[in-house]
């Protein structure tokens, strides 16, 4: 078990320096009105408490690198280090965002490729690539359904419709884009309610927020209908692209039905979560939403690239970011995309489907029950520690936080809202069968400690740098921000 | 197979294990005629090999011009343990740290970044990162509007001095929830915003208004009295800052009599690579009474069950995984990566170091100016102090001789005509401390000659 790490600012001795700091410069002095009076508190280190500081506690992380990380809804597959090695080269981290297009060539021909791969995988007309994750391509997402309506002069449409088992940025950017959210109810095989649908839409529908495979990890198998009936009814799909994993080169939302749909290419295109980001959350449109798509975009003219601004798309709604949302992201999936070609990206389907399927039998086997028996998993799935809870008093959280004893970053617990005590199991195509079995085992091995020692599986975890916190406290005694401690 | 560590038999095992016979019967609840067999459009792959070589060609081919364009991107050093320990898989290929006793070091990276920008600004309380500066400003014009409890209007006043894409991106992300964003005129002397300019709305209901500092231009504005103003009006201030620039300027916690309400800025000169437009980081800080209508990850410190000192995400009934459809933001992933490297890079500068940077930043600019203004038909537009950026006046149309320069290795500056058309023929230059002396004549000598030759034609 390693120690816990002070934080660096206790490192901090006065006048302590390191090789990056630079000679003083003489500039001519600012008037004092501007000037800061005081330096501003910030850590004095030398370079190898800075090292040796920060390595450790990357120490302190699980990550894909080190453990199996099976959170569903994340795709938390191997990120490859080509893809970071190639986004690295010199010419690409050098170029400033504004410079002249004729010096970025090279550049603007990667992110041109990227389009056209994006909208070729989920067959849109277009794609824009600036948001800079899922959620802002989500934002991107619902402001073109609403300027599309707009521009029809239907400004009666201020209602976006989004299933219960949803991701909270669904209703979270319905509200940022000015709209009304109105929740529908699923049934209880995984399935959209068409009744409850049907009751719900109206002249102010603008559209529908949908994730498919669904949060509640099955294919929507009625798709076709629910989008012949929200179109009748004047409105758009919106397609999540969270779960576009499990139907990589098999389904293309495009076919579906969908008018618009924001690909995750931090998790479907195998770029980093760093810790919390960066995303990508590049947007795709069937051609009606063509003129509303965030600017900047990548053109060719001829034989050379330029982008794209609002003087060649002036319905577009705008800008969502400084420059060019996370580009570097973006060259790190087209460089996993050329590598993986057309057959590789069907595989993914194919195996991560085939790794959720196989850890799903063997916990149904080992007596876990799934929350939609019955369904094919797609390249996730939910178990239901329900029982485990009525019976022994162990709930989702304790056995999700005992996983982490055994080596094993916990799944989604408690998502989607509307299973009770529930895993959501997401084991990506990058693991061996040897990984999953070992997963089963642990789970296995955490039910008989439920039955046998529960305080052990309440207690959990025991073998971390720290036990369970005090999140009330953290809440309630607000400390964000380190103080020098009052002498 | 690419990343994918199946053998045929573990295939085999698996689907016996399942209980089908092909990997195409799970895909059997996708109706019939929807599924598709080929992807058209999809070249065929290549081997990591043959990627590199393509990478690298189209890397080589954009080169490494000599640039002396910021217009909020800044070329910095970044000191080599900023990316070293950044590109380690425990940071690059962990999760938003949910699990709290399982992400321990981004959690207490997350909490020291906080600190170093809530000391930077002067402010009580950070986020962990929004996406960039310019999104970072739109959150913040919400942020106020939710913070203010007496103003209806849901109106802010923004300079038009601040960044003119920041601008934009707060309108497209404000826009839905019926914010009015008026626009402050600009001193055509300074190139700063008239305190007057403020003063003139007294009596209407201003929510919010903001300063940038430095502004786009790289003038300084005169912030303690648009502060002043700003409250006479009843308005929250909104800092929009360079935090390199904060290492020398008075930070937004001091402005005025009592303090900017909320900063926000881009944090792409702490240690982060052009890289071509992102990714970058946007920050943001506020007072204590506010930090309820922050959006975005916030870490804080507290204990575990045996009193252990450990940190969590927390105030998380902000957040929308919790709040849905009421949440400050739809933010969710933001810029953890970005965020580990901008903290590391202030640990290795330092107070000391990060002012060095300020100080030579401004140093190269101030040679810069002297250099490029010397040459005939080339003055400086503006008067006042600048941080490390300047807008020059041409006699001579801009775009064509940034086209004659880009040709010859430079990139020359930011051309002002496309969001500035009342400055006629107007570039925006930069230098930080990566420019040297020889870099600055190289530039000099170019473009003089380039005008020399522009006149006798």
């Amino acid at each position: 078990m390693l120690a816990p790490e002070p934080v660096i600012f206790e490192l901090s001795r006065p006048g302590r320096t390191t090789p990056a700091q630079q000679p003083p410069a003489a500039a001519a002095a600012l008037p004092e009105q501007f000037r800061r009076r005081q330096p501003a508190a910030l850590p004095e280190v030398s370079e190898l408490q800075v090292v040796r500081h920060y390595t450790r506690l990357s120490q302190l992380n699980y990550s894909i690198d080190t453990r199996f990380y099976p959170l569903g809804s994340c795709t938390m597959k191997y990120n490859p280090k080509v893809c970071n090695a190639l986004a690295l080269l010199p010419g690409f981290l050098a170029r400033h965002p504004l410079a002249p297009a004729a010096t970025g060539q090279g550049l603007l021909a990667c992110l041109f490729e990227l389009q056209e791969l994006l909208a070729a995988v989920t067959g849109m007309a277009g794609v824009s690539l600036t948001p800079m994750a899922g959620a802002q391509g989500e934002f991107a997402g619902v402001a073109m359904i609403r300027a599309y309506h707009r521009a029809r002069g239907d400004h009666a449409r201020n209602e976006i419709l989004v299933p219960d088992a949803a991701h909270g940025t669904n209703p979270a950017t319905a509200t940022m884009c000015g709209m009304k959210v109105r929740e529908l109810a699923s049934r209880p095989d995984g399935d959209l309610d068409l009744d409850a649908l049907d009751a719900a839409l109206s002249p102010a529908t603008a559209g529908i927020m949908l994730t498919n495979p669904s949060t509640l990890g099955v294919f929507e198998r009625n798709i076709v209908e629910v989008a012949r009936r929200v179109h009748a009814a004047g409105g758009l799909l919106y397609y999540d692209g969270a779960n576009l994993n499990a139907i990589l080169g098999r389904v293309r939302p495009g076919d579906m039905g969908f008018d618009v749909i924001h690909v995750n290419l931090h998790k479907t295109f195998s770029t980093p979560h760093g810790g919390g980001g960066p995303g990508a959350g590049a947007v795709g449109v069937g051609e009606r939403l063509l003129p509303f798509l965030p600017v900047p975009i990548v053109g060719r003219d001829g034989g050379c690239y330029r982008w794209l601004d609002e003087r060649d798309l002036p319905q577009s709604i705008g800008r969502l970011s400084a420059f060019m949302g996370n580009t570097g992201i973006l060259l790190r999936a087209w460089v996993y995309l050329r590598i993986l070609g057309a057959a590789g990206l069907r595989r993914v389907a194919e195996y991560s489907t085939l790794n959720a399927n196989y850890l799903l039998a063997r916990l149904t086997e080992a007596g876990f029950e799934p929350a939609c028996s019955g369904r094919r998993a797609s390249h996730e799935f939910i178990v239901t520690l329900r029982r485990q809870a009525r019976e022994l008093g162990v709930t989702a959280m304790d056995f999700a936080k005992r996983l982490l004893d055994y080596g094993y970053h916990a799944p989604t617990t408690y998502f989607p809202l509307l299973v009770p005590e529930c895993l959501l199991i997401e084991p990506t195509e990058t693991e061996t069968r040897e990984e999953l079995d070992g997963f089963v085992e642990a789970l296995a091995a955490i039910q008989r400690e439920a039955a046998t020692d529960p305080e052990l599986v309440r207690g959990a975890p025991h073998s971390l740098p720290v036990r369970r916190l005090d999140d009330v406290r953290a809440a309630r005694q607000l400390d964000l921000a380190w103080r020098p401690a009052a002498r | 197979m690419p990343y994918i560590p199946h053998t045929s038999d573990d295939l085999r095992a698996m689907l016996e294990r399942i209980g089908v016979r092909s990997l195409d019967e799970l895909f059997d609840e996708i109706p019939a005629g929807l599924g598709v067999d080929q992807l058209p459009g999809i070249p065929p792959a290549l081997s990591e090999m043959e990627v590199t070589r393509l990478a690298g060609e189209r890397a080589a081919a954009d080169g490494q011009p000599l640039n002396f364009i910021g217009a909020g991107a800044y070329e910095h050093h970044v000191p080599a343990p900023v990316w070293a320990l950044v590109s380690r898989g425990e940071f690059y290929s962990a999760y938003t740290p949910y699990q709290a006793e399982a992400s321990q070091g981004t959690l207490q990276v997350m909490y020291e970044f906080q600190s170093m920008i809530a000391a930077l600004t002067g402010l009580d309380a950070a986020n962990a990162s929004l996406y960039d500066g310019a999104s970072a400003l739109a959150e913040a014009c919400l942020m106020a509007v939710r913070a203010h409890r007496r103003s209806r209007a849901a109106r802010i006043l923004v300079p038009r001095t601040v960044h003119p894409t920041w601008r934009r991106v707060a309108r497209a992300i404000t826009e839905g929830q019926g914010l009015v964003l008026e626009e402050l005129p600009c001193d055509p002397q300074t190139g700063t915003t008239p305190a007057a300019a403020l003063a003139a709305q007294a009596g209407t209901d201003v929510t919010a208004v903001v300063i940038q500092q430095p502004n786009f231009f790289g003038q300084l504005e005169d912030v303690d009295a648009l502060a002043r103003q700003a409250r006479a009006l009843g308005a929250l201030v909104i800092a929009a800052v360079n935090p390199v620039a904060l290492a020398v300027l008075k930070p937004p916690g001091e402005w005025g009599d009592d303090g900017a309400d909320i900063a926000c800025g881009e944090g792409q000169p702490l240690g982060i690579p052009l890289s071509g437009g992102g990714p970058y980081l946007g920050f943001m800080a506020t007072r204590i009474e506010h930090v309820r209508q922050m959006p975005g990850r916030i870490a804080g410190r507290t204990v575990d069950r045996d009193g252990r000192p450990g940190f969590t995400l927390t105030l998380q009934a902000r957040e929308q995984h919790i709040r849905r459809g009421k949440a400050t933001s739809n933010i969710c992933t933001n810029q953890g990566l970005l965020m580990t490297a901008a903290t590391i890079h202030l640990a290795l500068l330092g107070p000391t170091g990060l002012q060095r940077v300020a100080e030579a930043c401004m140093a190269r600019s101030q040679e810069l100016v002297a250099a490029l203004a010397a040459q005939t038909g080339v003055r400086l537009l503006f008067s006042g102090p600048r941080f490390h950026e300047a807008a020059l006046a041409f006699e001579a149309p801009v775009a064509p001789v940034l086209e004659v320069l880009a040709a010859q290795g430079i990139v020359g500056g930011f051309d002002l005509a496309g969001d500035y058309p009342e400055l006629g023929q107007a570039l925006l230059v930069c230098a930080t401390e990566t420019r040297t002396s020889a870099d600055i004549a190289r530039y000099a000598r170019a473009l003089g000659s380039l005008l020399e030759r522009t006149r006798a034609a």
